[in-house]
């Protein structure tokens, strides 16, 4: 071990720490406001890598299908709950405000050849279609079963990644992607060189925190959010609408999901069933921070990154298993702190 | 009758299917039962505790390792490595319940995905068990000379030990240690405070299902008598989840129903979509479970038991000749049963209880009565251990309990009833009058599986049904508690509390939702119990039927005394006017 190899071990683990964190913030807002525990976020990081990745290499993929099947569903389900003499209305609206964009994006896949797009539009078009899938994903599945105790959120939420497995596997194969970086640079710091991928992924990282901190922080949307995170019947009755905040939660952890993949596909090669560990490692994070604490959450979300590539350097065969080991101190301290019984919430 | 011929049935197919199945759907068989001991252990974690685990295939896979390594490297036989393979199984499921099981539920639940991913990682690397080629020429079971090498043999050892263990499992539900594991549902504070040590109950079901999934592990790899790492990946602990989902993980036989039907599904799907890739049944997997919990929660068995109500076990059985359980002394009419000395309770910034120095004796009625968010309930919880107090003293007869754990006060002879009903809405009246008298019990886990509790539990049930005669509920003893109205309910709560024979009695506001009548049955009730000399401390907000029953009032305000003393004078009392009525009159 020398100072060369130490500042290379520094610099993967606050890489991959940034990205960890981003899942860690992700799952917070989610849970905080809807409890539930967003096991497929890490789906968000596998379809927006794989489907950067595909674009890059000049094939057209086909994530648009699964949203525009989802965006069918849930207008039609949306039509079937309106009352019968506004049905047609309630169709035109649905179609209008649910169905446009996937149609946009059908025709773009269906139309467009990917290398025309520039790297920019493969971007754009990368977030376009992954972000999506988060409110659809709570319009369809999370938000018909809202009061439902956290235990069966949860279940339902490993469900849905089973099922996103699948999907994944079916639109984009087995191969694995990996991406050039976005930036081909790197500056000299202390007899390495840091590269444009790293400084890329930490500039995003503490944009995307830098841009939270001020939504939550200075926007009413954002109080609206926290408001409901606190206390959702109280929001309510202030007149929050919960499941718009629902919407949003899910909408901005698709996002952090997408951005989280397209800056992982050029650090890692990335395949259909990645996003499972990536966000498990995210949960980690987010377990150190009690569910509950963004700052202690990205913190934590360092360390893992810190333990992985360190853990890496001195056992690479063991490198999850040491990961996934720490948690056992971890919940050990949270067990030290855990609350009253009388805040448990009954299964029931 | 049903339940007798179905369970005929059960075992007449049990004794046929190895001669008449043919080989392919006696190997899907073998499997489904492997499967369905797993989900028998979910039956009893999820489906009876509440808790939940992804990781019962890493379980499963630490029994099939510590097996294959002893049969093929060790040299031991299969039947001799089963003791050992349980009990590595046993230690992990002890260390990992341990760091998480203190915690609230749903980290369980994502621990359990981690160190099963972590365990996974772990089978695949150690060159020692096989890394991702495995582990081969594992020996079968023998047993004085037979050996089960054929798939008739190994379903009659494979279903034997999914029905013993469905026949326990049944006698276990509704035993006493079921009954606490059932109570964990209601949440840790109705569980603390009728006694049920809440982190040992949730770690002796977590372990029981490892053990579970530990034999399955063991049958799974005799089975086969090969291994790697795949069938005990994050997805199978999924899936094992799933199958109690899909069947029902309130019922044992829903396990079964689940493995089943998660067994065929593939093959199905193989013939539906004429053997293309396997991605389509995670997809269907997915889709089912999303589906299946959106509409209905309680699995095809579950549904056919609310089809078919006979199907559902019977219910307790109550016997006259049943011996009396040990009774308390009754304490000295006027000895003082609880003291409150200065009592504070912070939380953060917010001050609930502010220096609430109260007493009640034997043989009284105190009323605690204030406006909402006078801190009533608040002092409650610190009476009986659900919070600590910032700071003061609280003694339950003549012992110091200030921060004690919650089983402390029900001990001493204090029991309570909830604000918010805390019932077990799927079990029966008598059933949640029964947990109210754990206490009095002795018999444990094994004593409940093989039925060796009988007298205690006639003894408990005669008690029960005692109780629930007091409070006027004998006749729907044998009825769902969620299926009776809000007063009710209340009202079984009461005769819970009494099951476990108090000396000082908390009822937190009982007489809500009840009728006219009701109300004056109950005070009638709590007369005659403080006769007998017991002491009853309640709060209510009903002021005709608190001034007709109290001997005595403490009244709060903000979180403090505002005055104490004989219903008359307090009624009279300005200040007490002035909170309740805001000074306008």
């Amino acid at each position: 071990m020398n100072t060369t190899i130490a500042m290379l071990l520094i610099q993967d683990g606050l890489t991959s720490g940034a990205i960890y964190a981003l899942i860690a913030l992700a799952l917070l807002i989610v849970f905080t406001i809807t409890r539930v525990i967003l096991v497929p976020q890490g789906q968000f990081v596998t379809f927006s890598a794989l489907t950067f990745g595909l674009l890059q290499s000049g094939v057209m993929p086909l994530t648009a299908v699964p949203v525009a099947v989802m965006a069918v569903i849930a207008s039609g389900l949306d039509v079937a709950a309106a009352p019968k003499e506004r049905r047609w209305r309630t169709l035109r609206d649905a179609a209008w405000r649910q169905l446009t964009w996937p149609l946009v994006l059908l025709l773009v896949t269906f139309s467009v050849n990917p290398t025309g797009l520039g790297i920019f539009g493969q971007i754009l078009f990368t977030l376009a279609v992954v972000i999506p899938l988060g409110p659809l994903m709570f319009r369809l599945v999370f938000a018909p079963m809202a009061d439902s105790s956290i235990l069966l959120l949860l279940i339902v939420a490993v469900a849905v990644d089973v099922a996103m497995g699948g999907v994944a596997l079916l639109l984009f194969g087995s191969d694995g992607v990996r991406t050039a970086p976005l930036l081909a640079m790197s500056i000299p710091l202390g007899g390495i060189r840091i590269h444009g991928a790293v400084l890329l992924v930490l500039a995003t990282g503490a944009a995307a925190m830098l841009g939270l901190f001020l939504f939550f922080g200075r926007t009413l949307a954002g109080k609206a959010l926290r408001a409901t995170a606190y206390n959702a019947l109280g929001a309510r009755l202030v007149g929050i609408k919960v499941r718009r905040a629902g919407q949003v939660a899910f909408l901005l952890a698709a996002a952090l999901g997408a951005i989280s993949g397209i800056l992982v596909s050029s650090i890692m090669t990335v395949y259909f069933d990645s996003g499972f560990i990536i966000g498990l490692k995210g949960f980690i994070a987010a377990i150190i921070g009690g569910l509950a604490s963004y700052p202690l959450a990205v913190g934590g979300a360092l360390v893992i990154g810190m333990i992985e590539a360190w853990s890496a350097f001195y056992n690479s065969t063991f490198q999850d298993v040491i990961v996934f080991s720490a948690l056992v101190p971890i919940l050990v301290v949270r067990s030290l702190l855990s609350p009253d019984l009388a805040t448990d919430e009954p299964a029931e | 009758m049903i339940r007798r011929c179905l369970w005929g049935l059960a075992l007449v197919g049990f004794v046929i299917i190895p001669f008449l199945a043919p080989a392919f759907w006696l190997t899907l068989l073998d499997i489904a039962g492997i499967s369905a001991l797993i989900g028998l252990g979910l039956v009893l974690l999820t489906g009876a505790a509440g808790l939940t685990s992804f990781g019962q295939a890493a379980f499963a896979g630490i029994a099939a390792y510590v097996t294959a390594y002893l049969t093929t490297v060790s040299g031991f036989s299969a039947l001799a490595a089963l003791p050992f393979c349980l009990l590595a199984v046993a230690l992990a499921a002890l260390l990992l319940g341990g760091v998480t099981l203190r915690l609230s539920g749903h980290y369980l639940p994502i621990s359990t995905i981690a160190w099963a991913a972590a365990i996974f990682f772990l089978f695949a690397q150690l060159q020692l068990l096989g890394g991702q080629t495995g582990l081969a020429g594992i020996p079968p079971i023998s047993l004085s000379g037979f050996q089960f090498l054929s798939g008739q043999s190994c379903f009659v050892l494979i279903w034997a030990c999914v029905l013993a263990v469905i026949v326990t499992q049944n006698f276990l539900l509704r035993s006493r240690a079921g009954r606490a594991i059932r109570s964990l549902r209601g949440g840790a504070l109705l569980a603390e405070s009728f006694g049920i040590h809440v982190f040992r109950t949730r770690l002796t079901a977590f372990v029981y299902a490892a053990l579970l999934a530990g034999l399955a592990g063991w049958l799974y790899v005799e089975f086969i008598r090969f291994l790697n790492p795949t069938p005990f990946d994050i997805t199978a602990g999924i899936k094992d989840l799933f199958v109690v989902m899909i069947g029902g993980a309130a019922y044992p036989w829903g396990a079964v129903a689940g493995a089943a039907i998660l067994s065929a599904l593939p093959v199905v799907l193989q013939a539906v979509t004429s053997g293309q890739n396997e991605n389509y049944d995670l997809i269907a997997y997915g889709v089912i479970i999303v589906l299946l919990l959106q509409r209905s929660r309680i699995g095809l068995v579950g549904a056919l038991v609310a089809r078919f109500p006979a199907l559902a076990a019977p219910g307790v059985k109550v016997s006259s000749s049943s011996a009396a359980l040990l009774s308390r002394q009754v304490p000295r009419r006027g000895e003082v049963l609880l003291r409150a000395e200065n009592v504070e309770k912070w939380f953060g910034g917010l001050c609930a209880v502010r220096d609430m120095s109260f007493e009640v004796r034997a043989g009284e009625i105190v009323g605690l009565i204030g406006p909402n968010g006078a801190g009533k309930s608040t002092m409650f919880n610190l009476i009986t251990g659900a919070t600590a107090p910032s700071a003061g003293k609280i003694t339950l007869c003549g012992a110091d309990v200030t921060g004690a754990a919650p089983g402390a006060a029900i001990r001493l002879g204090v029991s309570r009833s909830f604000q918010h009903v805390k019932l077990l809405h799927g079990a029966s009246v008598l059933e949640n009058v029964m947990i109210g008298g754990h206490l009095r019990g002795r018999n444990g886990i094994l004593a409940g599986m093989f039925r060796a509790d009988r007298a205690e539990e006639a003894s408990l049930a005669a008690e029960a049904v005692r109780q629930l005669e007091r409070v006027g509920l004998a006749d729907v003893m044998h009825r769902p508690a969620g299926s009776l109205a809000l007063g009710a309910q209340r009202l079984v709560e009461v005769a819970r509390a009494l099951c476990a024979d108090p000396v000082l009695l908390l009822l937190d506001e009982p007489a809500a939702g009840l009728r006219h009548t009701e109300k004056q049955e109950l005070a009638q009730l709590l007369h005659t119990l403080r006769d007998e000399g017991m002491a009853v401390l309640l709060v209510e907000h009903d002021m005709d039927f608190v001034m007709n029953l109290v001997d005595r009032l403490v009244v709060m305000d903000a979180g403090a005394k505002l005055t104490e003393g004989l219903p008359e004078t307090v009624q009279a009392d300005q200040r007490v006017l002035d909170v309740y009525l805001g000074g306008v009159a």
